[in-house]
């Protein structure tokens, strides 16, 4: 099974090939290393850009501007925040300019914590991302969906936030991509770039389906709960909302607590913005209790706002007040596993949560 | 002035470099010099009605180009106009009047963005005054934020290069905004070897960033120094003087049209009303180049006592006529807030999800 960084390296082949892109470019993108966690060694519209994350954003918004397709990296979202008003001017030109300019654009950055990546590889950009109005923010959790959402994410004629859980980028899938060939060594021999001397290596592309999609704004539930059939029973039910890599913290927590009995759906939402409020919606009406889980910081955090709407308009749905578990309101995530593990949610702690919330009657 | 902006203006020869030209031989046809000055009396028309407007309570807030149209409009003279990468992308700012009426602008659409209406093509009331986009003419939305424009020009610039396109990209802004990073990446990124970008890098010097004078904010000695730097081909020119820019301008485009290398040029000129309508968008005494080049036009005899002020006079009527009826055109609708927001009006709001 590709892992997540092989599948993002051949949706954008497939969109260079297919889709229009014209460039895909950042820090270190181009030969000969195809980026830092190789999603995008062997492509043909890479290149390096300088050391400048304002030069790159600004570089997007103007071959945007010049209506053509891009993919533009910053190579830790750690290092996005000194971009963030040309972030903001590429969600306000449609806008502001009375809908004359659409930008096509892709940016992709590797986010959140996981690698003992400490204060300046760990950050989490999510919530942040959720107030750049005018964007679409995406963020997979399986290689599957990174290629598919990859794929949507070009073809969208607005800006298009990728954020890479880097923590997943070299996790294999469970899942076959469509037309991807069966042994992973097969498809490694195939499209990853030897190590040492690679100026004359090139990728031989597996045939995939290029028409396989993952839609923005469209959720995909990986636990599912089904009350109809045993509706008496006496075990409580909820849902978790969540995307990333935190997703599959949720998906091992709901497998711990079903074993017990309890009913845990799982959502993984994919799409931040736009997001799948009926998936949501109607997982909670079933379940009567939702937490929301997510990485970036807890004050002001993206989940704060599906909380907010949840017992706004599921309130009398609900049998245990919404609950928020996300990074720790602290100024960086410490190296120290101890330091790590206290500042953004592990597994340990989401069935720690979730046991009080299902605990929980009205 | 200060002394030090009089000893910098004066090394570029300011407006002794127009008067000096000899009647018996025009720089230029006569026809490009009368076309010239009718562009910048035009302009500066404009930009007194929208002072005017401002003044009399029908708009909010006035920037703009007054000073400026003795470099604004032979820009938009040269400018190669039309859509995608084989015509001119035009990165301006909020000064930019002189060359989009230089380019064919109606005086009426900047109006109608000054007054904030529904017809304002270029914003839809959104922005404020000079804030344009022709995509037609790929001028592409000049934002507020000083010098994002400097970044965001390296990208149309990177499109024709890798395209091999006719067109280039031209970046307009301050002297002031030039501290920002953005200015430094567009040099950086315009300026790599074997990756130099077809790119007219211009800065319209006039000696101040609001109320913060350019003294004291430069060690450099001429903002162009900084193009040397990364073996940009640079000049420092009078921006006072239409027949100069006019000259220097055809210069910088020939050579990155022929070479599809970068080119800068630093042009010193006046700022007439002040910062904008927040320091109360008064006339100040410095050196006009409409005031200028009647002159000279006048002593070469290619105009006549009386000619100009007939100029001024007819596009008053036009711009009064035009205010009278931007008036009773509609203003934007409450639910406006939610057009544009995607592309091809896509559901922006969440409640809606
Ligand atoms: C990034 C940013 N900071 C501050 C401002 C507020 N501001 C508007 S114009 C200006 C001065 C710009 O001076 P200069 O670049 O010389 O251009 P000029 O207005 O003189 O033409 C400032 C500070 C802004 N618009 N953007
Ligand atoms: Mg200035």
């Amino acid at each position: 099974m590709a892992n997540m960084a092989q599948a993002i390296r051949m949706a954008l082949h497939i969109g260079e090939e297919h889709l229009g892109v014209k460039d895909i470019f950042g820090q270190d993108v181009g030969a000969p290393l195809g980026g830092v966690f190789t999603a995008t060694q062997g492509l043909k519209t890479t290149w390096n850009a300088p050391l400048d994350e304002r030069g790159i954003i600004g570089c997007a918004i103007g071959i945007a501007l010049a209506g053509d397709v891009c993919v533009a990296e910053v190579q830790f979202c750690d290092y996005i925040f000194n971009t963030i008003d040309l972030l903001k001017i590429a969600g306000n030109t449609h806008w502001v300019s009375n809908g004359n300019y659409n930008l096509p654009m892709v940016v992709m950055t590797p986010t959140g914590a996981g690698i003992h990546g400490s204060i300046y590889h760990s950050h989490s950009f999510d919530a942040w991302a959720t107030r750049l109005t005018g964007w679409k923010i995406v963020m997979p959790s399986t290689p599957i969906d990174a290629f598919g959402l990859m794929l949507s994410a070009i073809e969208d004629p607005n800006p298009v936030l990728f954020l890479k859980p880097k923590a997943l980028l070299r996790v294999r899938g469970e899942e076959l991509l469509p037309g991807e060939p069966a042994d992973e060594r097969e498809l490694k021999a195939m499209i990853d770039a030897p190590i040492g001397d690679r100026a004359k290596w090139r990728p031989r592309w597996p045939k995939l389906d290029e028409s396989f999609r993952v839609p923005i704004g469209k959720a995909k539930i990986t636990r599912a709960v089904d009350l109809g059939s045993d509706a008496g029973s006496k075990h409580a039910s909820a849902t978790l909302v969540s995307y990333g890599r935190t997703v599959h913290f949720c998906n091992r927590a709901a497998d711990e607590l079903l074993a017990e009995g309890f009913a845990v759906e799982v959502i993984d939402l994919r799409s931040l913005y736009p997001y799948d409020w009926q998936t949501v919606r109607e997982s909670v009406i079933k379940t009567g209790r939702v937490m929301f889980v997510n990485e970036d910081t807890e004050v002001t955090n993206f989940g704060e706002h599906l909380a907010y709407r949840t017992a706004n308009e599921l309130l009398y749905h609900l049998l245990a007040r919404p609950r928020v578990l996300a990074g720790k309101n602290v100024p960086g995530v410490g190296l120290h596993p101890n330091l790590e593990e206290a500042s953004v949610p592990q597994q340990s702690e989401i069935v720690r949560e979730l046991r009080e919330m299902l605990a929980e009657v009205p | 002035m200060s002394g030090s902006k009089k000893k910098l203006q004066n090394r570029t020869g300011t407006s002794r470099a127009a008067v000096k030209k000899s009647a018996s031989a025009l720089p230029l046809p006569k026809d490009l010099l009368l076309k010239m000055l009718d562009l910048m009396v035009k302009s500066r028309v404009l930009e007194e009605r929208l002072i005017k407007i401002y003044k009399a309570g029908e708009a909010y807030f006035w920037i703009g180009g007054p000073g400026e149209e003795a470099f604004g409009v032979p820009l938009g003279l040269l400018v190669n106009k039309g859509r995608g990468h084989d015509h001119d992308y035009l990165h301006l700012h909020y000064r930019g009047s002189p060359t989009l009426v230089a380019m064919g602008m109606p005086i009426i659409d900047s109006i109608r963005i000054m007054m904030n209406r529904a017809t304002d093509t270029s914003t839809g009331g959104r922005n404020f005054s000079n804030h344009f986009c022709y995509p037609e003419w790929n001028v592409v939305p000049v934002s507020s934020p000083i010098e994002v424009q400097y970044s965001q020009a390296i990208g149309t610039a990177w499109a024709q290069h890798r395209e091999r396109s006719k067109g280039i990209t031209i970046v307009t802004g301050g002297d002031a905004g030039t501290a920002e990073g953005d200015f430094a990446s567009c040099l950086v990124w315009s300026s790599r070897k074997g990756h130099e970008l077809p790119i007219l890098i211009t800065v319209q010097n006039n000696f101040w960033g609001i109320s913060t004078a350019y003294e004291g904010q430069h060690g450099e000695t001429s903002i162009a120094d900084r193009a040397r730097a990364f073996n940009i081909e640079s000049a420092v020119i009078n921006g006072n003087d239409p027949v100069e820019c006019y000259f220097r301008l055809q210069e910088a485009f020939a050579y990155i049209r022929k070479n599809r290398k970068p080119y800068f040029i630093e042009a010193r000129l006046s700022r007439l009303y002040g910062h904008s309508s927040a320091s109360g968008a008064n006339r100040i005494d410095e050196f006009d180049c409409i005031k200028s080049f009647s002159e000279y036009l006048k002593k070469s005899g290619v105009i006549r006592d009386g000619d100009v002020e007939s100029l001024f006079a007819r596009y008053e009527s036009e711009a009064r006529e035009a205010q009278e009826s931007v008036r009773h055109e509609p203003a934007p609708e409450a639910s406006d807030i939610w057009k544009h927001v995607y592309a091809n009006n896509e559901n922006a709001d969440w409640r809606k999800f």
